[in-house]
């Protein structure tokens, strides 16, 4: 691996963390888990400009430190999974080359929101969880869109690592 | 609009997942139904079942450990809880079924159920 990759690496997840702890100071809406995913940023980012494997690997880095520093075995079951499904998603989506950044994200926000939904339904056994989805699945959409905007004219406008 | 005829497949996607999210919910909300009682338990066990269709006012714990707990209008309220977080009390009322107000310090659960009233069939639509 190219010193500039590792030092792109380093970078960016070191964004996406600072990126969660900034979240993770912005008081909770009135549903829990409505959130901007600022996180994402750092990884719709490296999706477009390192590849999908980097963006997984960046991603997992980001949940795992994330789970340590701030949060807990539970947290971390919630977020792999939501990261693991939008990254899937992401990829998937990406690799049509129907979509631009845009649809990429959003479809990763809503995945995210979705997957971390319902793992917390089958680890608490409790279908009452049922209504946080749709309203999830729409501040996902909505969040994947502003996401997708910026980090669109980021890949742009960011310089290119020879 | 320049944007939308270069962002087609990207606005499409976000109207088909906006359309599911609000269907979703227009399913549930269809879907659910009011509830017929207030289960409160404490510690995990079931201390009282409380008929959503008469008001009432109870006292739950201990004094200086408690929290009033408020029926009224077929809904459930925790009005005053004392313990630092105040979590139940801004939660507000819970009506339906499946519905609950958690209060960890406390160790209380209010769940709405369905449930018969007295004498009246629960059963309705």
């Amino acid at each position: 691996m190219k010193a500039s990759k590792v030092a792109q690496y380093g970078l960016l997840t070191a964004l996406a963390l600072v990126l969660s702890y900034l979240e993770s100071l912005v008081p909770p809406l009135w549903v829990p888990g409505v959130k901007l995913g600022l996180p994402n940023l750092a990884i719709v980012f490296a999706l477009y400009r390192l590849g999908w494997k980097d963006a997984c690997v960046i991603s997992l880095v980001r949940v795992v430190l994330v789970a340590l520093l701030f949060g807990n075995g539970a947290a971390l079951a919630y977020s792999a999974a939501g990261a693991a499904l939008s990254l899937t998603l992401m990829g998937l989506l990406k690799r049509t080359g129907k979509f631009s950044s845009v649809g990429v994200s959003v479809a990763g926000g809503v995945a995210h929101n979705a997957g971390q939904i319902l793992v917390a339904m089958a680890m608490l056994g409790t279908s009452r969880l049922a209504w946080y989805l749709p309203v999830l699945w729409i501040s996902g959409t909505v969040a994947g869109v502003l996401i997708g905007i910026v980090s669109g004219i980021l890949v742009k406008r960011v310089p290119e690592q020879k | 609009m320049e944007w939308l005829k270069t962002h087609r497949n990207d606005v499409i996607l976000i109207a088909v997942l906006i359309a599911l999210g609000g269907a979703l919910l227009l399913w549930l909300g269809l879907t659910r139904q009011v509830g017929g009682v207030a289960r409160v338990q404490i510690d995990g066990e079931t201390v009282m079942e409380l008929p959503l269709s008469q008001d009432a006012r109870v006292e739950l714990g201990e004094p200086g450990r408690g929290n009033l707990l408020i029926i009224e209008n077929g809904t459930a309220r925790v009005e005053r809880a004392d313990c630092p977080d105040q979590v139940c009390v801004r939660q507000g009322a819970v009506r339906y079924n499946g519905e609950s107000i958690v209060c960890l310090p406390h160790k209380l659960i209010v769940s709405i159920e369905g449930g018969v009233e007295n004498g009246v069939d629960g059963s309705t639509g």
